[in-house]
């Protein structure tokens, strides 16, 4: 598991590639606060498209981004959903708190 | 249930063995020339239960997991997650989604997506004692 990041403005972007699991949960969460408490974006938005497989800690992961998001004020979104990630994301029925693209 | 094929491993609660555990589950059912996503639901449904092992199971030691695999002669995988930690208190309390006693670094959702990518899910536990999880999963036949 990786997590790449671009800024652009007050737009942050996390590119997580790999795979995301309770291993690599706890990692990624405090690589993500950092970048965010660090760049306080407006808008984050985590890009799945590298990211081969996901389980219940990757929604964790995300519900944890979202909330950094919403204390600063700031919009989360994920882009790029497909495959395994996808059937893990719909089955945890987040959509109805975060855009998921 | 007519057994066609059987794996049995055991390791300890470490957190890199999680994807130990899906990918060997992943590549002994692929015998049975599953789709990618019923290979997906699969490993995701291991992962969950090796997780709880290690979080829920063995909080504070690392202590043993068995991982137990039953290939069918007519396409049904079955697989038990067995571990000898505290148990679960409350087993229906515990499926219930969201809920979670790992506060905010766990989502409360293993159970649930366990669930909905199973077609059967059983899980037995003796507080003090240990835990037994079984999920099964019919392949459909492609042929």
């Amino acid at each position: 598991m990786r997590i790449r990041a671009s800024c652009a403005g007050r737009a942050l972007r996390l590119y997580f590639d790999g795979e995301l699991d309770h291993h690599a949960a706890k990692r990624a969460m405090g690589e993500i606060e950092g970048y965010i408490d660090s760049r306080l974006p407006r808008d984050c938005v985590i890009d799945l498209g590298g990211l081969t497989f996901m389980d219940s800690s990757g929604i964790a992961v995300i519900l944890k981004a979202y909330r950094r998001m919403h204390d600063i004020g700031g919009r989360l979104g994920v882009e790029r959903v497909t495959g395994q990630p996808r059937r893990v994301i719909d089955a945890a029925g987040i959509e109805r708190l975060i855009s998921i693209a | 249930m007519k057994e066609k094929n059987v794996f049995k491993a055991e390791f300890p609660s470490r957190s890199a063995n999680e994807g130990f555990a899906r990918a060997a589950v992943g590549a002994f059912v692929s015998q049975l020339d599953p789709t990618m996503d019923e290979l997906g639901d699969i490993k995701t449904a291991v992962s969950e239960a090796v997780t709880n092992c290690i979080v829920h199971a063995y909080p504070d030691t690392y202590g043993s997991i068995r991982l137990k695999v039953r290939l069918s002669d007519d396409g049904e995988v079955e697989i038990t997650v067995k571990d000898r930690g505290v148990g679960i208190e409350d087993v229906e309390k515990a499926m219930t989604p969201m809920f979670t006693t790992g506060g905010d670094d766990r989502s409360g959702m293993g159970f649930t997506i366990i669930e909905s990518f199973m077609d059967s899910l059983r899980v037995k536990s003796v507080p003090g004692r240990g835990t037994a999880v079984t999920m099964k999963r019919r392949i459909a036949s492609r042929r």
